[in-house]
């Protein structure tokens, strides 16, 4: 290891203190005063017991779901950035998102009023579950990933560009599609469907943690495996290739784990801008481009970074919870328009 | 070893680039490839290394269709230097050429790695720019510095292996070189075709091609036009019909008996 990838890689251990501490801090602060303690002494009823049931019920889950999808996202982010080799490249770019909204857009307006047909006790089942919308969100976001990569692909190639140009073409269709739906849809429905593009934690449960959890695991196992292939497609697709790496392997994988840990999360908690472009590029500042150390750091400063941004959520406009994409928005732009500045600087030459 | 090109064609659009050429490179020997501006010989080369899949005919290696052998293997038996890198991220030159050896010689340490990785730097003259920024050095090194990963894919294997060193592909690889690094580059051409392992490479001067290759190859309209050593090869005739060189005048050296070209008058008639 070379004296710079020590400092990155010393840089990386001391992101997981904290991490921790704004977990604690979350985990501390909202709109009722809520003391860490009460997670080992609120065991008999009592004040303690009601403090200990939010802290376990309803902040812990909103924190770990604010991590998850913000290592997710991040993570999403760095290896979309590799793959097409553009610092700019987000995790939407595969479609992901856009069929997931179209897919949750689809549930919430017409769920409720399609559905009377089939009965009223279906009709109850499906609006009354909180599952459907999510469940929908990310077959939507599947649906739309394998589309692209059927649409890309040709004779066992797939084209990164193709890509890129028939997602913003595929984006644009399933956001007139959404724009019909909206057009369509009943005060209630529109005014869900607003705050799902907003994005918000609020709707965590453990339950929905187990099932983002396959799905992430998934992610997880791949992106082990995907760190060094994406160094050597930094190179370029011919020269990955000639170094002995599959390629179009790669590039499958690579789709996979962005559908596997944006659609699910997006599906859950709406949409959130920013994190999954500003976090790597962050973390590249630091550790310079190899993927062994940008895909963890990533996956570290992304959790750190919602969970912060959800806490701000939460206590901007107590007793009101602000959407947390909001936030990372607000926060997110300025810090993007400077990176974009500096990166220009850095190009011209003097 | 032997990689052999069996009418090896390529189409594109409607328009075969390369046609039928049949062709073999051997351990131990320099082949230069020359031709005019799009004869197909970048093509040839790119079939040769399997980077393009013939649309006619079939590539081998050790006479084994190179389409069925796994990427892993073929790393660790032939490595190409492109005309461009598509590399715009800002790794460390040692970084570089270390990543070169990953899949060609899976089980070697990375500080061994590393390690080969600063002796190549060495070798094409970069050895004080092993911790720099890829992106801040000049075209020239910078191709230097792909060509070092590039010999670091058979190095690395080579040592990890104790196989034979493989086929060193090389695209035009004295493009951004000055007049003293032409030489260094070819001189390590010409040391990997020494310990063994062949060497093909596309080449626009056809002096420094008569000088170091043992064999040249003429692509001439995607057809294989003459093949043989320099001396058969190069000739007035060639210079006129394939170069549309009219006042050209292929020479012998004093010492060496290698022919070189000279053209002479080029100018005069344009007055």
């Amino acid at each position: 290891m070379t004296l710079a990838q020590q400092r990155a890689f010393l840089f990386l251990v001391a992101m997981l203190p904290l991490l921790l501490l704004v977990t604690a801090v979350s985990l501390n602060v909202g709109a009722t005063g809520v003391h860490l303690t009460a997670l080992w002494q609120g065991d008999t009823p009592g004040n303690g017991y009601a403090d200990r049931i939010v802290l376990t019920q309803i902040r812990g889950p909103r924190v770990v779901m604010a991590g998850l999808t913000g290592a997710a996202l991040a993570v999403a982010g760095a290896v979309m950035q590799g793959l097409f080799r553009n610092p700019l490249a987000d995790p939407g770019l595969i479609g992901v998102s856009s069929g997931a909204a179209l897919a949750t857009a689809c549930m919430i307006v017409l769920g409720g009023a399609g559905l009377d047909v089939a009965g009223a006790g279906i009709h109850a089942f499906i609006t009354g579950s909180a599952w459907f919308v999510p469940i929908a969100g990310t077959l939507g976001s599947f649906a739309a990933a394998w589309l692209l990569y059927r649409f890309a692909t040709r004779g066992g190639m797939t084209s990164v560009s193709m890509i890129l140009l028939a997602g913003v073409a595929l984006g644009a269709f399933a956001g007139a599609l959404t724009g019909i739906l909206i057009f369509r849809a009943n005060d209630t429905a529109l005014r869900d469907l607003t705050f799902w593009t907003m994005g918000s934690f609020a709707g965590a449960t453990w339950s929905r943690i187990g099932i983002l959890c396959p799905f992430l695991l998934v992610a997880v196992w791949i992106t082990a495996g995907l760190a060094t292939p994406l160094n050597a497609l930094l190179l370029g697709e011919n020269d990955a290739r000639l170094m002995g790496y599959p390629v179009e392997r790669i590039k499958r994988l690579a789709m996979l784990l962005v559908a596997c840990s944006v659609g699910p999360t997006v599906s859950f908690v709406g949409a959130i801008g920013f994190v999954g472009v500003v976090v790597p590029h962050l973390i590249r500042l630091v550790t310079g481009p190899d993927h062994r150390l940008v895909l963890p750091g990533s996956a570290l400063l992304g959790a750190a970074l919602l969970i912060a941004a959800d806490t701000l959520a939460r206590i901007i406009a107590m007793p009101a919870d602000v959407p947390v994409g909001i936030v990372t928005a607000v926060l997110g732009t300025p810090v993007f328009v400077w990176l974009l500045t500096r990166a220009h600087e850095r190009e011209v030459p003097a | 070893m032997i990689l052999s090109l069996h009418s090896a064609s390529w189409c594109a659009g409607g328009k075969t680039i390369v046609h039928e050429a049949s062709l073999a490179f051997v351990p131990g020997q320099v082949t230069a490839i020359i031709g005019p501006n799009g004869a197909g010989k970048s093509t040839v080369l790119r079939l040769a290394s399997g980077l393009l899949p013939t649309t006619g005919g079939e590539v081998r290696l050790n006479n084994v269709p190179i389409a069925v052998l796994s990427p892993a293997h073929l790393a660790s038996s032939r490595a190409m230097l492109t005309q461009e890198s598509a590399l715009r991220a800002r790794f460390t030159v040692r970084d570089l050429v270390a990543m070169g050896g990953r899949v060609s010689a899976p089980h070697m340490m990375a500080s061994a790695r590393l390690e080969l990785a600063g002796l190549l730097l060495e070798r094409v003259g970069l050895g004080a720019f092993a911790e720099r920024d890829i992106m801040g050095l000049s075209g020239g090194e910078r191709q230097r510095a792909h060509l070092a990963r590039v010999m670091m894919q058979l190095e690395a294997a080579v040592h990890d292996t104790d196989k034979q060193p493989g086929f060193l592909l090389l695209d035009e690889p004295i493009s951004a070189q000055d007049l003293s690094r032409q030489h260094l580059v070819l001189d390590l051409a010409r040391a990997h075709a020494r310990r063994g392992g062949g060497v093909v490479l596309v080449i626009h001067d056809l002096n420094w091609a008569a000088a170091c290759a043992d064999r040249i190859i003429v692509v001439h309209e995607g057809r294989i036009h003459a093949e043989g050593a320099p001396e058969q090869v190069l000739t007035n005739e060639l210079a006129s019909h394939v170069f549309g060189l009219q006042n050209g005048q292929v020479c012998r050296h004093e010492t060496t008996g290698k022919p070189y070209i000279l053209p002479h008058n080029m100018f005069s008639n344009h007055s």
